[in-house]
């Protein structure tokens, strides 16, 4: 049996305002916004409220009465932000909970009560919370939205309507409760129904002669006889998806293409989270009421429907469709989040990638993610640039390896200074000394100056070497930037084979 | 032949200069090659000389995975030794113990051509891990060990060291030749050590004897 519990802020904005400005709070003030030409109140706060001050009056009439009266000007679309953020915060108490417009929380609190100790304490620590916030609030616990609605709002505060008391709760309030429309309430009170017990008993089809179809309506749903949804504020959706048949399937490629279907609809919308599942179970329901089901778990979250497929293909044999499935139902009740190495497994070019990827996603589950690295060449002449990741790592190049430029086996991750002497300007060095070791350099090929990308960064462009000691070791050697009377710096970026 | 593991594939052409030093005068595919290095400029030419001995062991499109300590290997170097640097799995890992799992585990798979396992230390024991590893699964691994503390006994196949040469040019002309090394074979199980002056045309290992025949690769520029 639902359970629903409405929650109505009398004063939302004006407290909201006292909560932001501290030295509002036990201040009567109102909000007011211009409408037709003059300042008519939106808001009130509880001691303009005191004052006989009510929402619609106009502002210059009460500052005539209460000169003393402070006033605001309404921020547009404020209302909506406070209880769409107070919605998300309620969702600690529920994950269905709803902004119910124009002034107030609306919980679907179904099987979350016990968890706080009962409805009583529940309700109480809602409210304990909100008015720790500076907030008024009227709250009430009821089988339906609308009598929770009104009983939150015209009924003693804190009520909670025992399961199937609806309409006792709602004898004796006013047919306000019931969200009507002006017009009808204006019909009603000038036919004497001042309660709703007046009329609740009366038949539906004689009240939908008099007032319309929007009593009886708003009355079943009240009692519980008309369903009424809430829209939560954040979707909570269970990873299920749902197919039906136009007619029971009895056959295995039937069930083989219905659990297909299932899955790529799973899958993509794991692929759009970015979540992998760990088990799933595929419930088939005959015909006959009988539900059978299969269930898979992998090592990895996965969701990769070839490979998903896999695991169901063999059991499939074991269902029993007699006269057929008319519903298969797909859920993966536990899923976890995927890096893009894991999920590029199984889209591997060739068996062989297949056995290196299985082996990558187990050096991945142990070392953690971030240690395997593939490089592809990118399209940038600095040398620090001109490799990138591939993301996800079977990521195929998009530009060929240069071969015709000399590139070091071993580059240094950061370039380190050295003392050069050359000849000349421009030569190559003669002999260069790195951590404290002098090289003497018997050949050298350049320079071949790179440029800074200016599109990237600023900054000198370089001047690279590849000169060979001696002894026969090579070095990529770079000056960086121009000889202009001043040394310019040297530096070693990688080591030739 | 005992520890020569699964000697599957045909002998590789490229290698012919040091299939004499082997047993059956092949070179050991499916083995533990270990080679160890000092200095910064003797890894490079390391690197260098391993990555040209897997060019010629690897077929089209195989993979091989490089396990290192430290992030300095630059794929774009690795083409010039004819390998396809994106056909190239790193994986970096700064604890001794996590890489030699990871070396061990990959040495197990048979997708792999190649294994390089770049570790500092490697003793006796986990040498003889691999070895086994390698000996069921085909792939061949190469142990870079660079300073190790000691050149303690491994169950490894081979033990090479490589120095890097002067390059040759002819006709004094000024530039940089290609990559030459001092090869050499310090042990090697049912084979005879050995030592060789080589370099390495871009293509193919040459004896450095007979280098003025070789255009060198580097020199093909194009400009603009």
């Amino acid at each position: 049996m639902p359970r629903y519990a409405s929650i109505a802020f009398p004063f939302l904005l004006t407290e909201y305002a006292a909560r932001k400005q501290p030295e509002l709070c036990g201040k009567a003030f109102v909000m007011a916004s211009r409408q037709r030409g003059r300042m008519v109140i939106d808001a009130v706060s509880m001691q303009a409220a005191k004052k006989g001050i009510a929402n619609g009056m106009v502002l210059a009439d009460c500052k005539a009465v209460f000169p003393e009266l402070g006033m605001m000007e309404t921020e547009p679309g404020r209302t909506e932000k406070i209880l769409q953020a107070l919605a998300e915060w309620s969702i600690m108490y529920t994950p269905y909970a709803a902004v119910d417009l124009p002034d107030g929380l609306l919980l679907d609190i179904s099987g979350c009560a016990h968890l706080w100790g009962g409805e009583e304490a529940y309700l109480e620590h809602i409210t304990a919370k909100l008015n720790s916030y500076g907030y008024t609030i009227q709250a009430a616990i009821a089988d339906t939205i609308a009598s929770a609605w009104a009983v939150a709002r015209f009924a003693e505060p804190m009520t909670i309507v025992k399961q199937g008391k609806q309409r006792d709760a709602l004898q004796s309030l006013p047919p306000a409760a019931l969200r009507l429309e002006a017009t009808i309430l204006a019909r009603l009170k000038k036919l004497g129904m001042r309660q709703i017990g007046n009329f609740i008993n009366m038949p539906s089809s004689a009240l939908r002669r008099r007032f319309g179809k929007e009593l009886p309506k708003r009355i079943a749903q009240a009692l519980g006889t008309d369903v009424e949804w809430i829209v939560p504020v954040q979707p909570v959706e269970p990873y299920q998806e749902r197919l039906s048949g136009m007619e029971p399937i009895a056959s295995a490629i039937g069930i083989t293409i219905a659990l297909q279907q299932l899955l790529e609809m799973i899958c993509a919308r794991l692929q759009t989270e970015g979540l992998g599942l760990r088990n799933a179970v595929f419930r088939c329901y005959r015909v006959d009421g009988i539900v059978q089901q299969l269930d898979i778990g992998t090592g990895h979250p996965s969701r990769n429907t070839t490979h998903l497929f896999k695991l169901f293909e063999h059991k499939i044999a074991t269902l029993e469709p007699a006269l057929g499935f008319e519903v298969f139902v797909l859920e993966a009740p536990k899923v976890e989040p995927v890096t893009d190495e894991q999920a590029a497994i199984w889209n591997a070019a060739t068996q062989n990638d297949k056995k290196v990827a299985e082996l990558l996603d187990r050096v991945t589950a142990k070392i953690g993610p971030g240690a395997v690295s593939r490089y592809l060449p990118a399209e940038h002449h600095w040398p620090e640039r001109s490799i990138k990741q591939a993301v996800p790592l079977w990521e195929k190049p998009v530009t060929e390896w240069r071969k015709d430029l000399p590139r070091p086996i071993h580059l240094l991750p950061v370039p380190e200074t050295i003392e050069v002497s050359a000849v000349l300007p421009d030569y190559p060095p003669m002999l260069f000394r790195h951590k404290g070791t002098r090289y003497s350099v018997a050949k050298a090929d350049g320079p071949e100056r790179i440029e800074q990308e200016w599109w990237l960064s600023y900054g000198l462009y370089r001047d690279y070497y590849v000169v060979e000691d001696d002894k026969g070791a090579r070095y990529w050697l770079f000056r960086s930037g121009p000889y202009d009377g001043d040394y310019p710096k040297w530096f070693l970026h990688g080591f030739f084979a | 032949m005992q520890g020569m593991g699964k000697q599957s594939h045909e002998p590789a052409i490229g290698l012919a200069p040091f299939a004499a030093a082997f047993p059956e005068n092949t070179f050991p595919t499916g083995a533990i090659h270990e080679f160890i290095s000092y200095e910064a400029a003797n890894a490079a030419a390391t690197t260098g000389f391993m990555a040209a001995i897997i060019s010629k062991l690897i077929k089209q499109g195989g993979l091989s995975l490089w396990i290192t300590g430290v992030r300095k290997n630059f794929a774009p170097g690795l083409k010039h030794f004819g390998l396809e640097p994106d056909r190239i799995v790193f994986i970096n890992t700064s604890r001794p113990k996590e890489a030699l799992w990871i070396i061990e585990e990959a040495l197990k798979c048979e997708a792999l051509t190649a294994v390089i396992g770049e570790i500092k230390e490697l003793s006796f024991t986990d040498s003889r891990r691999l070895q086994l590893a390698v000996e069921n699964s085909g792939v061949t691994g190469f142990i870079h060990r660079y300073c190790p503390r000691t050149e303690n006994a491994v169950a490894c196949t081979t033990r090479w060291k490589i120095t890097p040469l002067p390059s040759l040019i002819t006709d004094n002309l000024p530039g940089v030749g290609q990559s030459s090394w001092d090869v050499q074979l310090l042990k090697v199980r049912n084979g005879r050590p050995n030592a060789w002056q080589i370099s390495w045309s871009g293509k193919n290992f040459v004896p450095l004897a007979d280098n003025h025949f070789v255009i060198p690769v580097l020199n093909e520029r194009h400009t603009g």
